[in-house]
């Protein structure tokens, strides 16, 4: 960076700085902003920024695994017990729907890198889908609980009648569950509008396998709402 | 930092303008998926049999081998710079110690003092129990 350089006096943000006003131009793209050394530069910067957040989030399940375990190794039998009231069958589709989902961003992540444009978009389009049918599963496993009044503390009213849990304090397990997989339902649905935005401006033209940053950093935070998952499934759906 | 070095060496296919991207290939990708969903299957499988207490080594390694192939290849971790891998490393470690040091605690609890998770009664009010709070059904008290 031996160069001097004049900073354009207008227009420093926009896509198209005139030769005049940076004399760079020859190396520069037009999605570059001004205080990056080079696009690489610039996209692993984005990149770590993503990467620190959904290193809170993973502390931030943390907690609630946590938790798990501590109440998990108190109420061992009760745990066991109260985990049969989760239908195994419906976890294990809404991770095959989850890592179907992934792969499906992996794709699209793949098809904007090589300017596929209309594949990315259908790609995006099937993740889209996918998160609709997990949450469409959550909600009628959600509403059977609640139904049976499988509920978390006070709320507990369970009867016994779809087979007896045994133990202490069945109401803490359903706290958890609640807790956990709600948490990870809240950002199945915020992961849902981030995807979306993405596709609304993937169809708008605004990326290319020049820039594509926001897709890249949508998709990581699908990535991980899919790997919490697959620490959820077997902790909830599956205590030996 | 150099980081056009650090990526120009993991892919030479790519033309010269993307040569940071790396792109994964479709098969990968595939592989990847078609991995995820047999391992769900054996994460499914081995739920069947008892083995104790590893019981739940067991479910997490599987998980754990889950969680590795979409960091490192969905997530593109593995191509990208070894700083991104070296922050999750450290989150883990923060994570692990958390966790650890709270179940280490919580196991060594019962050789100090007297210990056991009560059951919780039915209407059970902390705040009253400790006469923290005056119960609230009571009328306040005539001065």
């Amino acid at each position: 960076m031996n160069e001097v350089t004049t900073f354009p006096t207008t227009d420093y943000h926009t896509a198209s700085p005139s030769a005049a006003q940076h004399h760079e131009i020859a190396h520069h793209s037009p999605y570059q902003a001004h205080h990056f050394t080079d696009m690489v530069q610039q996209f692993d910067a984005a990149k770590m920024g993503m990467w620190i957040f959904l290193l809170t989030e993973i502390l931030l399940f943390g907690g609630l695994f946590c938790a798990y375990a501590v109440y998990s190794t108190e109420h061992a039998v009760m745990f066991h017990s109260a985990h049969k009231m989760l239908d195994w069958r419906l976890g294990a589709l809404n991770t095959v729907v989850l890592i179907t989902s992934s792969l499906t961003v992996a794709l699209a992540i793949r098809s904007i890198q090589l300017n596929q444009r209309k594949a990315a978009i259908w790609l995006l389009i099937a993740t889209l889908a996918c998160a609709a049918i997990f949450l469409i599963v959550k909600y009628f496993e959600y509403s059977h609980k609640i139904h049976l009044g499988l509920l978390p503390g006070k709320y507990y009213h369970y009867d016994g009648s779809e087979g007896v849990i045994v133990g202490n304090n069945p109401h803490i397990f359903f706290g958890l569950y609640f807790a956990m997989t709600g948490l990870h339902g809240l950002h199945v649905v915020v992961g849902m509008i981030v995807l979306g935005w993405v596709l609304v401006r993937l169809i708008k033209g605004e990326f290319n396998s020049e820039y594509y940053t926001p897709v890249e950093l949508g998709g990581l935070y699908w990535h991980l709402v899919d790997l919490i998952w697959i620490y959820l499934f077997p902790l909830l759906y599956l205590i030996g | 930092m150099q980081p056009t070095q650090i990526h120009a060496t993991t892919h030479t296919a790519e033309p010269a303008h993307h040569a940071h991207h790396h792109i994964v290939p479709f098969k990968v990708n595939m592989a990847v998926g078609i991995s995820l969903l047999i391992l769900t299957a054996v994460t499914v499988w081995v739920a069947q049999f008892d083995f104790g207490s590893m019981n739940m080594v067991v479910a997490m390694t599987v998980a754990t081998v889950k969680a590795g192939l979409v960091v490192a290849y969905f997530m593109h971790l593995r191509y990208d710079n070894r700083f991104f891998f070296a922050m999750l490393l450290v989150c883990l470690i923060a994570l692990t110690v958390f966790i650890v040091f709270t179940m280490m605690e919580q196991k060594s609890r019962a050789s100090i003092y007297e210990y056991e998770m009560q059951e919780i009664r039915k209407n059970a009010k902390m705040y009253e129990k400790k006469g923290l709070l005056p119960p609230k059904d009571t009328p306040p008290a005539k001065h």
